[in-house]
């Protein structure tokens, strides 16, 4: 199923998937060294057009990859020769494997800035979970990717640093706000990255970038050291060019942390086992709430072709109702900045990051708070601070938890019929740089479609499943109930095995040439 | 902002509320509770480490850190609660308290809004051999802010302040009363009955000068008979159960003094000033600070079973009411003993001790109460020191019985005591080493009698010209000389013997 241009090696190294680079590894054909300064020249080569990269941590990198060396020759050393990959326990397909890391993830000694002037200096003195997870995986961080500030965005263009640019088409957005993480990937940066989901911030950009994003069910990873935006959405999720590898990925970062009390008890779910199983007998729910006004025509071909393409392997439709989906916008915009309204009270000036100096202590908060953030994040405090305030707080932020609870019921209802739903990711495919900055709530429609699954903790996956006429990704949003992360994964891979000779083995330009 | 009440001097002040009004006060009492790690993350709670020393992500509020409630916590807080009457919730919930301070790594404290852990109690407190309840309106369970050190004694003009996080995420239960209080001295009483409940529950040290045991007043007056309340105001910063008297006292006065003079009293936050003995303004309360309360997202509601709950109620020990009522009873004891060894458990558990190994209670109580509490303080130590110092127990029913059979006198009993608890031997080989025991044998006593009149001729001339009490300063004179040990019976006996009856000069 490869395409007809030849790849070369250096190609290979950057774009080959988890399993495949992890077979190399372990057979001895490659050194994770090698891996990793390949994709270090990646960087260096093609990062100044994409900025995708805040902080590239090149010497942490190699020695990670150096340590990861040794891991597989001690492997090979215990069984007296190469190691078969198959047998390989699934823990150890991460060992040596590059990845890139949302600035919105807690990096020991490494400057996680949240794409904020708040957090420029601000080095963290430990690892969020997740990120603890891969180390001990023996995975290679490359370094630490652009975002919208704090995470909100849907364009990566409310980063202090400079946006990050589509890979695809330089002058248009990645998605955000994990525009970083997902522009890496398919750029060859990365082979995946971590990114975070509050209203869609995984779904986007992987749609937008032509990769595969995972918003795993609220709980399921722990969210310790990943930046608060608003702690009742967020969500850490894969990034990667292949549903296998995001279900890799998954695996790995999931899974109880006792440091998190909000994640999910339980052994982790396994996802792999019946990730080929295919759509056949999977009834597949579309709600018309979901291609009504405003979706374009480009988006919802593709997303009806991948549906009719999995009806010819097998799947079924049902029409299921999403009564409530119309007030998913308003409730997410009173509860997330509510949430992060206290969340980013604490970037004071007191005790890291920015500090603008005052003649007294309000003063220096409000200087502060006043230079370190950026207009849209200004923006979402005020609305939060004014929802959550003495007298508006039953009208918008009560009000707006029973209707999430009606949407969350809606779900409910459509699972009963239906094994996943069926959706567009966005309205449209990557909009230009700058076409959307100064009309926010045109911005906000942006993730109209994913935000509702947040509201309700659900899994769902963004996989590509064509491409626009000029060019342009088009992923599916492939929802599924809380925990049933292996279903989605399943039908996102059906997806992407239907897809494959739309999909397969396109490459942005600017990453290959 | 002064606005000294012109009705009075101080002196009115001092001596209470003038004629004709009633103080209406409530309290807000911040409890620190005694667990090993704080109560969002696995850090030491002790007291007095070098700043920031006992510190993490956690309880630093950095990015990306998580509270995970600590169990203990919430136990300690419903075994207050318990003990103080209340309801326990079966489901509580905590939620975020939003404000800025440099103080509060977060800018919110996470702490209980509307679903506190307990809820509706009551207290009952001895005034004046009356007993008066006190509604509890609840009891919630919180975090501790770090604490502010600026380089002069008040953040305004300060060059600088630093901050230390040590304290910051301590468990702290929050005790609201009723207005139910009438006097200073029943807020004192109060706070002081709780504080010996907290110590009896071992939920808490209660120490007042190490903030562990904090409390703010909530204080009116009116008119008596009146059923409203008055504009109230808050006074704040009482750090020693003397200060919350005065500074209650001197508050309900000005208020008094205020209306008497026709004027109002002002909703605001007070504090007290030692110095000047008198209640300063802090802030006028115009605008109410809005503190944008919402549910904590990161702390899931808590369920609290009901057998656990009915096992913690079981385990509750003998409060210091009940054991004050049985020591009484059981040691017929004077009330006023009760209350004094009561006041903490450790205490009470030091006089039983000796009291059962003596069979003699009230000798027990009266060394208790004096000399080991003389000795204690001298020591530098607490009653909370006593705690399973079985050898102490021993040592004081040894001099008890030294004392009692006559082996030594009181006051060589006292110097024995103090010897054997500094240098932790027993009182008798003190006694025997030293050769302190009591002296009755009449021929040296006589001479030391003897001694005492030569050496003393001013007092032989004022007794003989009719002063008895010259007898009891030559007694004393050979207690002196016989470093204690002389039985000072006999030698009065012996002196009035050697001199012959007064005024026969």
């Amino acid at each position: 199923m490869t395409g007809a241009v030849a790849m070369t090696e250096e190609e290979a190294l950057l774009f080959g998937s988890i399993e495949e680079l992890s077979e190399r590894l372990w057979r001895g054909e490659i050194s994770a060294r090698e891996l990793a300064e390949a994709h270090l020249r990646q960087i260096e080569r093609i990062d100044g057009e994409i900025h995708a990269y805040l902080t590239v941590v090149a010497e942490r990198a190699l020695t990670q990859a150096d340590a990861a060396d040794r891991w597989i020759a001690r492997r090979r050393q215990e069984q007296g020769g190469p190691v078969d990959v198959r047998r390989l326990d699934p823990s150890e397909r991460l060992v040596g494997i590059p990845w890139a890391c949302k600035d919105v993830l807690c990096t020991e000694g490494v400057r996680t800035t949240c794409g904020s002037r708040m957090l420029e200096s601000f080095v963290p003195p430990y690892s969020a979970t997740v990120v603890t997870r891969l180390d001990e995986a023996g995975a290679v961080m490359l370094g630490k990717v652009n975002m919208d500030e704090f995470a909100m965005g849907s364009s990566n263009e409310n980063s202090a640093f400079g946006p990050t640019r589509n890979p695809w088409d330089l002058d248009r957005v990645p998605g955000g706000s994990s525009g970083g993480s997902a522009a890496a990937v398919a750029a060859g940066e990365a082979v995946f990255s971590l990114g975070s989901d509050t209203g869609g911030s995984v779904r986007l950009p992987a749609s937008y970038c032509g990769v595969v994003g995972l918003k795993p069910t609220y709980g399921a990873v722990s969210r310790y050291g990943l930046v608060a935006f608003a702690s009742s959405l967020d969500q850490v999720g894969p990034i990667a060019r292949r549903v296998r590898d995001c279900a890799i990925v998954f695996e790995a970062v999931a899974g109880p942390d006792p440091m998190d009390s909000t994640s999910a008890p339980g052994p982790v779910p396994a996802v792999l086992p019946t990730l080929e199983h295919g759509a056949g007998g999977v009834r597949l729910g579309l709600a018309p709430e979901y291609f009504g006004e405003g979706l374009s025509a480009p988006v919802r071909e593709a997303v009806m072709g991948a549906v009719a393409r999995l009806e010819r392997e097998g799947a079924t439709t049902v029409e299921v109702r999403m009564p409530h989906l119309e007030y998913a916008l308003p409730v997410y915009y009173i509860i997330s900045p509510s949430e992060a309204s206290s969340n980013l009270a604490r970037y004071d000036g007191v005790r890291y990051g920015l500090r603008r100096p005052g003649d007294d202590v309000v003063a220096m908060f409000s200087r502060t708070r006043r230079d370190g953030f950026g207009d849209e994040v200004k923006r979402r405090i005020m609305l939060g601070t004014y929802a959550l305030s003495t007298g508006y707080y039953e009208a918008f932020y009560l009000k707006a938890q029973k209707v999430r609870t009606l949407i969350r019921r809606d779900f409910e209802q459509a699972f009963e019929r239906a094994d996943v739903l069926v959706t567009p990711v966005s309205p449209s495919v990557p909009f230009r740089l700058g076409e959307r900055v100064d009309d926010p709530l045109q911005m906000y429609l942006t993730d109209i479609y994913t935000l509702s699954v947040n509201l309700a903790g659900l899994p769902a996956v963004s996989v590509p499943c064509g491409f626009s006429p000029e060019g342009l990704p088009i992923g599916v949003q492939i929802i599924g109930p809380a925990f049933a992360e292996a279903r989605v994964l399943q039908v996102a891979r059906a997806v992407e095995a239907a897809v494959a000779d739309q999909v397969a083995d396109r490459r942005p330009a600017v990453a290959v040439r | 902002m002064q606005e000294r009440p012109t009705l009075a001097e101080s002196r009115t002040a001092r001596e209470g509320l003038p004629a004709g009004w009633e103080v209406v006060i409530g309290l807000e009492i911040h409890v620190e509770l005694a667990t090993r790690s704080k109560v969002f993350c696995g850090c030491s709670t002790e007291f007095g480490a070098p700043p920031n020393t006992h510190v993490c992500p956690v309880c630093l509020g950095l990015p990306g850190s998580l509270p995970v409630l600590n169990e203990k916590a919430v136990e300690y807080a419903v075994r207050a609660g318990l003990a103080l009457n209340c309801r326990v919730a079966e489901r509580a919930k905590f939620d975020r308290k939003n404000y800025f301070y440099p103080d509060l790594p977060k800018a919110y404290q996470i702490s209980q809004y509307d679903r506190p852990l307990c809820t509706d109690g009551w207290l009952d407190v001895q005034v004046d051999g009356q007993t008066r309840r006190v509604g509890i309106i609840r009891v919630h369970l919180e975090e501790e802010t770090g604490k502010l050190v600026h380089s002069t004694a008040t953040i305004v003009g300060s060059r600088y302040s630093l901050v230390d996080y040590n304290r910051s995420g301590v468990p702290l239960i929050e005790i609201v009363t009723r207005p139910d209080l009438r006097s200073p001295e029943e807020a004192r009483l109060f706070l002081e009955e709780l504080r010996s409940i907290m110590l009896y529950l071992g939920v808490s040290d209660v120490k007042m000068e190490e903030g562990s045991l904090r409390c703010d007043a909530n204080v009116s007056v009116r008119r008596p008979g009146e059923r409203r309340l008055g504009t109230k105001t808050e006074v704040k910063n009482l750090n020693t159960f003397k200060a919350v008297e005065r500074a209650l006292r001197y508050e309900a006065w000005r208020q008094a003094a205020i209306l008497e003079e026709g004027g109002v009293v002002r909703q605001e936050t007070r504090g007290w000033d030692e110095a000047s003995g008198s209640t300063i303004l802090m802030r006028t309360k115009e605008t109410v600070e809005d503190y944008r309360y919402f549910p904590e997202p990161d702390v899931p509601p808590v369920e609290l079973d009901p057998s656990w709950v009915e096992s913690i109620r079981r385990s509750l020990p003998e409060l210091p009411s009940a054991r004050r009522r049985r020591l009484q009873e059981a040691y017929k004891l004077p009330a006023y003993d009760a209350s004094v060894l009561c006041e903490h458990p450790a205490l009470a558990d030091f006089f039983e001790a000796v009291a059962r190994r003596t069979g003699d209670p009230k000798a027990a109580s009266n060394w208790v109460m004096g000399e080991v509490l003389r000795l204690l303080r001298a020591m530098g130590m607490e009653p909370a020191d006593l705690a399973g110092r079985e050898t102490w127990v021993a040592y004081l029913s040894e001099v008890l019985a030294l004392v009692r059979g006559g082996t030594v006198t009181a006051s060589v009993g006292k110097e024995v005591l103090e010897e054997s608890l500094r240098t932790d031997q027993p009182p008798s080989a003190i006694v025997r080493a030293r050769g302190l025991e009591q002296v009755g044998d009449e021929t040296q006593l006589v001479q030391w009698v003897r001694q005492a009149i030569a050496a003393n001729p001013d007092a032989v001339a004022s007794y003989r010209s009719g002063k008895e009490q010259a007898a009891g300063f030559l007694v004393g004179q050979v207690m002196k000389l016989s470093r204690g040990k002389a039985n000072p019976k006999v030698v009065g006996e012996l002196v009035r013997q050697e001199l012959g009856p007064p005024g026969r000069g």
